[in-house]
């Protein structure tokens, strides 16, 4: 199981990436490994401010259909084109190609609230 | 929870497994779509080991089966398989079934997992009244009976190396029973729910790991793999084949469901519910199940709702998926009369959005 040690984590399973004042989020390896294929990303929320938890786009495996929810508030400035041809990007590469959307961050505070790697690791082995 | 004869070996090969039908199953093993591509361009192994099997024996056999089954079976030969259903008394469906004549007074009912309670009850009460003995000739022998689907174009060919009788040039919905990779009486089946060709074997489960064994090193050199439920079901869903609990249930008519191909109205063929069904395909009913393929982008699901462009609710998806061969999202429908038509344009809702979709022809993957 992939869990980079410099991304922060959500209980559903998506991470966060800071640069600066911006941030990227994706989903994670072990969410990825769950949904199994996937083979369709809708995310239709670009240039919208959205809250903390809230949903920002769908995500949809063969059999399954599971939405995304915001890490932390902010407004979402770009979103990952390249995965409306190639969602299998999230299968193989969550953190990197399979990115969904690029945030600015609203509360850099609640990023404090979320988990490490570590803690991330022990919530979905526990 | 019940396991097959070869649950043990979908766990070492790290398969994804789940509870289906009471038996903890293989879901997928490396991905749904390279599982469904193998199928449809090499060959794949399925555990089907969950299906039931029921025997008709005797004297009353052929009477018995004639009567619980949609189709002719005087049109069966011996060697022959016939798709079919069990109609119940309400008009709608207990099961799909194949139907296997090895002889005029010895025939084999192969049931869905997930209804074989359901069907043995039915056929047991049914058999009951026609004076068939339950236990002699009415068996349940699916505790006792291990399958595996080999399919795909190259499944065949493989096989052919595990066995002296000819099976490579079997036609389709025929059997024989012969000596397979060293096991004697065999049950060779050249039936499948893919659309991608192969076969279905039969062995007694003390036969199974020597049946699963052979199977994966005949054909290694063809790229075998082992496929799961997931596969499975885009696989059969590709064909348009309907799946019992989604597509077909207690409530819809094969009529509905465009299974008036194996609902025949012959001399001789008096079923269950025969008069209904009849007047149903004579009178015209006012839904039908149809397949469709999106036109939009989106993928459809069980239980969505389908409008027309003005957004009046014609009808419900039972099916859906994203179709691994066209990359296009494909389902099937109850939809009400004037909306059948092949190219006859359809919306399907997602997450509050009329996705436009076209009303086709099967199979839906056209190879």
């Amino acid at each position: 199981m992939n869990i980079p040690a410099d991304l922060k984590y959500t209980k559903d399973h998506e991470w966060i990436r800071v640069e600066g004042n911006h941030a990227f989020i994706g989903i994670t390896d072990f969410a990825q490994g769950e949904l199994g294929d996937i083979v369709f990303i809708e995310i239709e929320t670009e240039g919208e401010e959205l809250a903390k938890e809230e949903v920002f786009g769908t995500i949809e495996a063969v059999k399954t259909v599971s939405d995304m929810y915001m890490p932390v508030a902010g407004k979402v400035v770009e979103v990952n084109e390249a995965l409306a041809d190639t969602p299998e990007a999230v299968n193989n590469d969550p953190y990197g190609e399979g990115w969904m959307i690029k945030v600015e961050v609203g509360n850099p505070a609640e990023l404090e609230e979320l988990m490490n790697a570590d803690q991330y690791k022990e919530s979905i082995e526990g | 929870m019940k396991r097959t004869a070869f649950t043990h070996f979908h766990e070492e090969l790290g398969a994804k497994m789940a509870p289906f039908a009471g038996y903890y199953m293989p879901i997928e093993y490396t991905g749904i779509n390279n599982e469904h591509t193998v199928v449809r361009t090499k060959l794949g192994v399925f555990d089907v080991s969950h299906m039931g099997e029921f025997w008709a024996v005797g004297p009353k056999a052929f009477d018995f089966v004639q009567k619980v089954t949609s189709n002719d079976v005087a049109a069966l030969t011996d060697g022959k398989v016939q798709y079919s259903c069990f109609p119940n008394d309400q008009g709608g469906i207990v099961d799909d079934l194949l139907v296997y004549r090895f002889g005029d007074e010895k025939y084999l009912l192969v049931v869905n997992a997930a209804n074989i309670d359901k069907d043995w009850n039915w056929c047991v009460k049914n058999a009951e009244e026609m004076g068939l003995k339950i236990g002699e000739e009415l068996i349940n022998a699916s505790d006792d009976i291990a399958q595996l689907a080999i399919q795909g174009p190259l499944a065949l060919k493989a096989m052919q190396k595990l066995t002296e009788a000819s099976v490579e040039d079997m036609e389709f919905y025929t059997f024989k029973e012969i000596t397979f990779a060293g096991i004697e009486n065999v049950l060779f089946s050249t039936t499948g729910y893919t659309g991608a060709g192969g076969c279905e074997i039969y062995v007694n489960n003390e036969d199974a790991v020597k049946l699963w064994n052979a199977v994966f090193e005949a054909g290694e050199e063809f790229g075998i793999q082992p496929i799961g439920l997931g596969a499975r079901d885009t696989l059969r869903l590709e064909m348009g084949y309907c799946l019992y609990g989604n597509d077909i249930n207690d409530t819809t008519s094969p009529i509905e469901a465009g299974l008036g191909w194996i609902t025949k109205f012959v001399d001789g063929n008096d079923f269950i519910m025969r008069s209904h069904h009849q007047k149903l395909k004579e009178e015209g009913v006012e839904k039908r199940l149809k397949p469709f393929v999106m036109i939009d982008r989106g993928i459809p699901r069980q239980h969505y709702e389908v409008v027309n462009e003005a957004g009046e609710i014609i009808g419900e998806v039972t099916s859906g998926t994203m179709s691994p061969m066209m990359k296009q999202g494909i389902g099937m429908a109850y939809l009400n009369k004037g909306y059948w038509k092949s190219g006859t344009e359809i919306y399907i809702k997602v997450r509050n959005k009329s996705l436009k979709a076209e009303i086709t022809s099967l199979p839906i993957y056209k190879a």
